[in-house]
């Protein structure tokens, strides 16, 4: 009521609030239509999944009406690759996750702690590997994989050895080249660097050597950043495409979104399918992110403030 | 004294080597080594079937003369990034600062936002099929009866679409952790100068995150001129070659033509490296260059 009858300064004032106030309801707006449209995709999805499979383009959008469990009985049971798939990506992706966590932390404890000969320069070379694009390697990486560099290996007078490790169509050669990556080494080192190392050097005074100390002190203190290194790689190697797209080739070995992705060209009229297959692939994402959901918050911020 | 010390040198030596090793085994192999293969392969001829027949500089000729390379690959590649890395980095810029300004339900937006970069790449491309269908969601939201994923002119902006839609949550994380690093004090002195919200933006919010919008820019570069999930999944580079990019071209090379290529696709391979090796340098100077008013 103050400001209505008053001096000049306190009208700057009102209006001040006034503009405060609505700045802060668009921001509002914004957030909440970009929120709106952040979950549609997956809300659609959900819903439709629920529908007749005759029904995948029919109204209403909003709800499953009629509902039915069809098309989760079909890729549950009918369908007889998709509990395949299903594994496939589960063993592929705790296995990469398990290998890389404990390589990288491993390697990045080293570069931290340990002197060796040619440290700094494995290190650049570290770096430099982290900007290099992933396709410039692809097609070696595949020959490595599979047929070898040279075909019937390399002969060394009687000696003949295999420049490729034959594992195409196999998980294995999905698995291996994921078990160690240059981002989590560093991320680690950089970890380790930060860490205070007065517990380690009591352990190494109490006579247990590197390895003693690095699995009974150093892994378990450094337990959350390998939690968020761990939730970065098993999401990774789970919606990984490109490489197990080359290296998987019949469809008992496919992972889920190589196997989504060949489904929708065999049988692209049950698209409704497909949705429900897509949840399988989306939920247990979505799970382990609420339930780790600030490591995950840890892990992006670290990405970024890092390179800063 | 030392003989221990020396001893002690080569245990770490040889526990930093054995630490490093699993690591540096894989690096060797699928990074080095298959870095100077592609090198290699990418001055011969190879399709598998005969061992690889070095030819020189030809199979880089025949990249700079392939005509699906120049007029359409090449021009759809700078298009998508021109396109995308801006909008993307602006969208998530604003929504982090938007998020930044302690409204309630921070905490809820956060995680509402970052829901569409879980999804896999392979997931949202099949639902955008459906949603971008002549018949789908989006159509009859809009009422609109375009066949978005059949017509060259509108193919790839569905893609770039999706793309920004899936990038800008994990982005406006980096962002809203590195606004959280601002000191207030800097608002504050800003707003007893008279400054307004505007301003505040462009004047400390932006200059003070140069850092972070660097790494966000590099990270959208490099991963935008190598887009190919998306593009495999929902057009495999048509209708008429109009989202065919490079990585998508080195595939169908290397990969998915009949006559495979592999040489000539690794020329391309080398060709993107370098491409993109001189953009990150380029924007390196445009944004550091930019700066050099300011402080920091």
């Amino acid at each position: 009521m103050a400001v209505t009858t008053s001096s000049p300064q306190a009208q700057v004032y009102a209006r001040t609030v006034f503009f405060d106030r609505l700045r802060k309801y668009l921001f509002f707006a914004m957030l909440a239509f970009w929120a709106a449209l952040s979950v549609a995709p997956l809300y659609f999805t959900l819903v439709f999944s629920f529908k007749p499979v005759a029904d995948v383009y029919t109204p209403p959008i909003w709800a499953p009406i009629p509902f039915t469990l069809d098309n989760y009985i079909t890729i549950l049971g009918t369908f007889q690759l998709f509990p395949r798939w299903v594994w496939n990506s589960v063993f592929i992706s705790v296995i990469v996750t398990a290998f890389r966590v404990l390589f990288c932390a491993m390697a990045g404890y080293a570069f931290a702690r340990i002197e060796f000969p040619l440290k700094s320069f494995w290190f650049n070379l570290l770096l430099i590997s982290m900007m290099m694009p992933g396709v410039v390697t692809l097609i070696p990486s595949f020959l490595i994989i599979g047929p070898g560099l040279i075909r019937g290996g390399l002969q060394l007078g009687d000696l003949r050895i295999p420049t490729g490790f034959g594992l195409i169509d196999n998980p294995w050669g999905v698995i291996l080249p994921g078990m160690a990556d240059a981002f989590g080494v560093f991320m680690m080192t950089q970890f380790y660097k930060s860490f205070p190392k007065e517990l380690e050097e009591a352990a190494m005074m109490d006579g247990s050597g590197r390895w003693g100390t690095f699995f009974r002190i150093v892994l378990p203190i450094s337990q959350t950043q390998l939690i968020t290194l761990a939730l970065l790689t098993f999401q990774g190697a789970w919606n990984n495409f490109m490489w197990p797209l080359l290296v998987l080739r019949s469809p008992e070995q496919f992972t889920l979104p190589i196997g989504l992705q060949w489904f929708r060209g065999e049988y692209y009229t049950l698209y409704s399918v497909i949705l429900a297959g897509s949840i399988f692939n989306t939920l247990p994402i979505l799970i382990i992110f609420f339930v780790f959901q600030q490591y995950f918050v840890r892990s992006i911020a670290a990405t970024g403030s890092k390179e800063g | 004294m030392r003989t221990r010390t020396d001893r002690r040198k080569w245990v770490d030596a040889l526990n930093g080597y054995l630490f490093i090793s699993p690591w540096l085994i894989i690096f060797l192999i699928f990074s080095l080594i298959s870095l100077g293969y592609a090198v290699y392969l990418s001055f011969t001829e190879y399709n598998l079937l005969r061992p690889p027949r070095w030819w020189g500089l030809e199979g880089y000729r025949r990249v700079l003369e392939d005509e699906l390379f120049i007029s359409k690959a090449l021009p759809n590649t700078f298009k998508y990034v021109l396109i995308v890395v801006p909008i993307q980095t602006f969208l998530s810029l604003v929504l982090a600062f938007a998020m930044d300004q302690n409204l309630r339900f921070q905490r809820f937006f956060r995680t509402i936002f970052y829901l569409p970069s879980v999804t896999s790449s392979v997931v949202i491309s099949l639902i955008f099929i459906w949603i971008f269908a002549p018949q789908g969601i989006f159509n009859q939201i809009t009422g609109l009866t375009v066949n978005w994923l059949d017509d060259p002119r509108t193919a790839f902006y569905v893609i770039m679409g999706m793309n920004i839609f899936t990038t800008s949550g994990t982005l406006m994380l980096i962002f809203l952790a590195g606004l959280q690093d601002i000191p207030l004090a800097v608002y504050e002195a800003a707003e007893i100068d008279g400054a307004n919200g505007l301003q505040k933006f462009f004047y400390i919010t932006v200059p003070m995150l140069r850092p972070v919008i660097f790494f966000v820019v590099t990270v959208g570069v490099i991963g935008c001129f190598q887009v190919f999930d998306q593009i495999f999944v929902m057009t495999n580079g048509g209708p008429l070659d109009s989202t065919t990019t490079i990585t998508y071209l080195i595939y169908k090379w290397a990969f998915r033509d009949t006559r495979i290529q592999m040489g000539q696709a690794s020329a391309l391979a080398v060709i993107l490296t370098l491409i993109i090796l001189a953009v990150t340098l380029l924007q390196r100077r445009v944004i550091e260059g930019s700066g050099s008013g300011a402080e920091r």
